[in-house]
């Protein structure tokens, strides 16, 4: 029995086992709470598991030459590094954990659409997962590739590709069945007296996702059997000498793979614009702009992937089209950051743990952003193709934004979800300590990038040292922080304050319910009569 | 939600229409044997789009269904379309 703070008893979700025991309570329940939480805790897994082969590579570029591992192995480091963060982590993050915990508790349902479709869902992740990580320890050596898979080597390398490219192919059955679920339990189950324009931000941001989920994976997934394809039966869709187009596997890849960045900022997007007027204790500023450029980005973007491949050898009318539409894709995301400053000015700002991580996120994301603009635009990009330049660029999109977003939501919704406060002042510790350590890591890149220093090499010449070597001291002191930030986390989900069903004045239904939620979240579904950011 | 009535196609539709997708296969094979050039992919995607219309439209219930689902149909459609239009503007120009 949980004791709410209002003296009321009632069984938390934790309490409820459906009838099951023991871990099966866990990895066969249908609540989308607990499935939610078992996505947190794979993902967690899979995000130190990559973190620490980042900081393997950041090791053996703290001096030139051959460091701590040979040419071969920081081959497969970058390679099982990328493969582990964007299939395993940042793509399935914001949406399975956050997604299916708060989507029915902020629309006012009482589970997702299809609660079963939804357990099979992780249990196709945790397929999945299991085939790239078999990769890594059997046949001949773990990929090397590059998370990219591009051909014509990655059916030509004899490393063991197979597993790796499969299992790629399965998670993304993941990812389609979980943007389905959410589409049709936002199209079906909201409370009544929801309408579609007062729907909370961040189903809004789930919706687009889910969309890009449902219509860009399939690509993909037929892109990765048809690298299988050539590696077996030698077809010929990518291979030159059989009369294929190795640009074509780059065209399909980046079909998905471009929609695919949208499938990790967005929902991270939401996140922060739920946090934002939370600790701004003011209705955000231009609702409906932010719900039009969400959907405008989901659109929008599945119409750019050509900037990955402007050295790759395309047509000049192709090229100059990409670099177009890429800077049309910016306006949005700009609406959305001018939104949140604007919701910013002359609010009653409560500064705490969860709004510092956002407003670092908006920090970073904007550096992540224009420097997005460099390698949009043709001339620039020529020049800093394939070198630190990208690795930065993107580490400040993916990690500064949805990385730093996916900590701020954990810090927002932790709470709500274990009913436990965490320790305020060693949180902000593990805060400062991330943010300093992430700019210190990336920020130098942009420089060596500018520079030349090309990506994915074990090695560089010794006029890199100084930058590199900040950068490594910065990968170092961003793992301190990481190490804090998580560990402050799991004591409090043990030993943590009680929380309070609100304890930021939160005014979004999740809010509502008692801290953790009870099994069918709502004693009463409630009818919704204003939109999702009143505050009076 | 207003209960959706149900509307029962006639066999013979269904035969129709079936027939007219083996015709549209038969030519879509057919096709092949004249030289096109640029054109073959064109010719080859236009039948298959077609094919699909129809399909959607009689098979799958399209036409006899609320309309917000031909409109998310359409919707998606044309994004595969411009995706489509998008690649070629590198294998054409190229
Ligand atoms: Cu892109």
């Amino acid at each position: 029995m949980t004791i709410e703070t209002t003296g009321k008893v009632y069984k938390s979700f934790f309490e409820e086992k459906g009838g099951k025991k023991g871990i099966f309570a866990w990895i066969f329940s249908t609540d989308h709470k607990r499935i939610g939480l078992l996505y947190f805790y794979s993902i967690i897994t899979f995000f130190v598991t990559g973190a620490t082969l980042g900081l393997l590579m950041k090791l053996e570029l703290i001096a030139p030459g051959e460091t701590i591992v040979k040419a071969q192995t920081y081959n497969s480091l970058f390679t099982v590094h990328g493969v582990i963060m964007i299939f395993l982590v940042v793509i399935p993050g914001i949406p399975a954990v956050f997604g299916n915990f708060l989507l029915p508790l902020q629309i006012g349902a009482e589970d997702v659409a299809f609660p079963r479709l939804n357990l099979f869902s992780w249990w196709i992740y945790v397929a999945g997962a299991v085939l790239v990580l078999l990769s890594l320890f059997t046949g001949t050596g773990a990929p090397d590739t590059g998370w990219t898979f591009y051909a014509p080597y990655s059916f030509k390398t004899s490393t063991n590709m197979l597993p790796a490219v499969l299992g790629a192919f399965i998670l993304g059955f993941s990812s389609i069945l979980t943007g389905l679920n959410f589409i049709v339990t936002i199209h079906r189950m909201r409370a009544p007296g929801m309408t579609w324009f007062r729907m909370p931000l961040f189903p809004w941001t789930l919706y687009g996702t889910g969309w890009i989920q449902l219509l860009a994976t399939p690509v993909i997934g037929i892109t990765l059997l048809m690298v299988v394809g050539e590696r077996l039966f030698n077809i010929g869709f990518f291979d030159p000498a059989l009369g294929g187009d190795p640009i074509l596997y780059q065209h399909l890849f980046w079909i998905y793979s471009h929609p695919a960045v949208y499938i990790m900022i967005l929902p991270a997007m939401g996140v922060i614009s739920e946090i934002i007027p939370t600790f701004a204790r003011k209705t955000i500023f231009g609702y409906k702009a932010i719900v039009l450029s969400t959907l405008a980005i989901a659109f929008v973007g599945y119409f750019v992937w050509g900037h990955h491949m402007f050295t790759s050898g395309m047509s000049g009318t192709a090229l100059f089209t990409f670099s177009i539409l890429t800077f049309l894709v910016a306006i949005p995301s700009a609406i959305k950051v001018f939104n949140w400053v604007s919701t910013l000015h002359k609010g009653s700002i409560y500064p705490s743990l969860p709004f510092f991580w956002a407003i670092s996120f908006i920090f970073v994301f904007m550096i992540g952003g224009l420097s997005g603009l460099v390698l949009g635009s043709l001339a620039t990009d020529v020049h800093v193709h394939d070198t630190h330049f990208v690795v930065a660029h993107f580490h400040y999109i993916v990690f500064g934004g949805t990385g730093f977003a996916f900590f701020a939501a954990i810090h927002y919704w932790f709470p709500k979800i274990y009913g436990r406060m965490y320790n305020m002042t060693i949180g902000k510790i593990g805060w400062i300590i991330v943010f300093l350590g992430f700019n210190t890591l990336y920020g130098p890149m942009f420089y060596l990038g500018i520079k030349g220093m090309p990506r994915r090499y074990f090695d560089y010449l010794k006029e890199y040292t100084d930058f590199n070597v900040i950068s490594s001291v910065g990968a170092m002191i961003l793992i301190t922080g990481m190490v804090i930030v998580i560990v402050n986390l799991i004591y409090a989900g043990f030993k943590g304050e009680k929380a309070v069903a609100n304890p930021w004045g939160g005014s979004t239904l999740e809010w509502t319910v008692p801290s953790p939620p009870p099994l069918e979240n709502f004693e009463k579904i409630p009818e919704v009569t204003t939109g999702p950011y009143t505050y009076s | 939600m207003s209960q959706e009535k149900t509307h029962i196609i006639p066999y013979k539709t269904y035969v129709y229409v079936l027939l007219v997708l083996l015709c549209l296969t038969f030519i879509s094979v057919a096709v092949t044997s004249i030289e096109l050039g640029t054109l073959t992919v064109t010719v080859a995607l236009v039948l298959a789009s077609i094919k699909s219309f129809l399909v959607l439209s009689y098979f799958m219930h399209l036409r006899f269904d609320q309309k917000i689902y031909a409109i998310m149909v359409t919707g998606i459609l044309l994004i595969i379309i411009i995706v489509i239009l998008i690649t070629f503007l590198d294998y054409y120009y190229r």
